[in-house]
């Protein structure tokens, strides 16, 4: 329902030093009506020019302490509210490849009262400003 | 006075809500501005500190819809029945999670509480004690596929009878009138590659009310559709139009509305949802509560425009004045008769 808003091309930055990134970030909100728990965000899946990215380098920031995926499968008792911006941050030597590329995202969901797993998708071609 | 009072969900401004165009308050205040005075709350989405609601808290809430000349009409409550990746939640579980939603709703000062669909009711059976001491109605949500004599909606019923109980029972929603397809949907298929002559069979099947797996059937196989139309057939599956005049006889099982629709024409008429039938048997049978507008048109238009769901919903609400103006007056007629 909001799968076109769900990567902020606007936001697309590397991480760490500027001569040598250790990776890129950008902002995204939970695409869905409500806001819900962490632990059902079951997946969120970065991916270049179709290329998907290991789960192991991508770390959720809500603004309330940065999670590896793992540990958001038990943050039982923290929400991502709806509208709330986080922010992705994924590790990938050198950083987000130079000049325009394909940049997906998928956020995976567990909806209880849904017979199946819910996919939020976009993507957009963006380049690092 | 109409004994059918107006009303909102919050539900139809998340597209501006989530844009950070509108505020909650902005919505009441539009509500308010259009005579829709009840408004329909969704915790999980619209209270950034819920389940855990201090004092402060609701006193703020109620505080800001009374000052806007507005008053809460019903609560949307979730169970996260899925909440753990390694197993569902225990039925003591999904019991717990129902009455800390029926505290909070009473706490609010709510006494419809929207119960998804999904949750049995054998586990609402057992909240009933709960319901009727906080005296709030348990409606269980009748939404498509599901309609109003589904064999699943009237096993909540029946666990209603056997209980005797006022707080266990349905809460319709309109969706499951769609007497004609919606443009909107139809106009989004074709712009992601549908071709007319497809879409339109597609609506004249539907609007000779024919059941989904033939279409699908014809539309996948026989048409050998693209993808976007067989994903067109496929909504067929979830866009039924079933009896109106089967709310006169479950009335007494619910007091609340969620008027769903997915566009309004610029002349304030729906051109899918029977507005007209349901509105006349409501006021035929002498039903008391809120329509309450869910306004679910965003994500068919999103694409191609910005989304205006104030204007919808305004639209809406005169569509239901003249509606309801319509329908008393006819009934009153006959009853002088």
């Amino acid at each position: 329902m909001f799968d076109k808003y769900i990567i902020d091309a606007a936001t697309l930055r590397n991480t760490g030093p500027a001569d040598a990134p250790t990776g890129f970030s950008f902002e995204t909100k939970l695409g869905y009506y409500r806001g819900i728990g962490l632990s059902m965000v079951e997946d969120l899946v970065v991916s270049i020019d179709g290329e998907a990215l290991p789960r192991e380098a991508i770390r959720f920031d809500d603004g309330n302490g940065s999670l590896t995926l793992d540990e958001m499968e038990t943050a039982y008792d923290r929400r991502w509210l709806f509208g709330a911006v986080a922010t992705i941050t994924v590790a990938l030597a050198g950083g987000f490849p130079a000049g325009e590329h394909k940049l997906a995202f998928q956020q995976r969901l567990r909806v209880s009262y849904l017979p199946f797993p819910a996919f939020n998708n976009d993507e957009k071609t963006v380049k690092v400003a | 006075m109409s004994k059918i009072k107006r009303g909102v969900s919050l539900y139809s401004f998340q597209e501006e809500m989530f844009l950070g165009q509108m505020s909650v308050e902005d919505c009441v205040s539009f509500a308010a501005s259009i005579g829709a005075t009840g408004i329909e709350v969704l915790p999980e989405q619209n209270m950034p500190t819920f389940p855990n609601l201090s004092d402060a808290d609701v006193e703020a809430w109620k505080a800001m819809v009374a000052r806007h000349g507005c008053h809460f009409t019903a609560y949307d409550m979730f169970l996260d029945t899925k909440l753990r990746k390694d197993r569902l939640m225990s039925d003591d579980e999904q019991v717990e999670s129902i009455v800390r939603d029926l505290k909070l709703c009473n706490r609010l000062g709510i006494r419809n509480m929207r119960v998804l669909v999904f949750v049995r009711p054998d586990i609402l059976g057992r909240c009933v004690p709960y319901a009727e001491e906080l005296d709030v109605h348990m409606g269980v949500e009748v939404h498509a596929p599901w309609h109003l004599e589904h064999a699943w909606i009237l096993r909540t019923l029946e666990e209603a009878d056997r209980l005797g109980t006022k707080h266990l029972g349905i809460l319709p929603d309109m969706g499951i009138f769609m007497k004609h397809y919606p443009p909107a949907f139809r106009a989004r298929f074709e712009r992601q590659g549908a071709r007319p002559e497809i879409t339109q069979f597609i609506v004249d099947q539907h609007e000779q009310k024919i059941m989904a797996e033939y279409t699908i059937y014809e539309v996948a196989v026989k048409l050998q559709g693209n993808k976007a139309e067989v994903a067109m057939a496929e909504t067929l599956r979830h866009a039924p139009y079933a009896n109106p005049k089967r709310l006169a006889d479950y009335a007494p099982y619910f007091h609340h509305i969620q008027a769903k629709f997915y566009e309004m024409n610029e002349d304030c008429t729906d051109p899918s949802i029977a507005y007209d039938e349901v509105i006349d048997v409501l006021v035929g049978c002498g039903w008391e509560g809120t329509l309450s507008s869910e306004y679910e048109g965003n994500r068919w238009v999103q694409d191609v425009q910005e989304v205006d769901s104030r204007e919808q919903v305004r639209r809406q609400h005169v569509m239901f004045e003249r509606l309801i103006a319509q329908a008393e007056a006819r009934h009153a007629a006959k009853g002088a008769a």
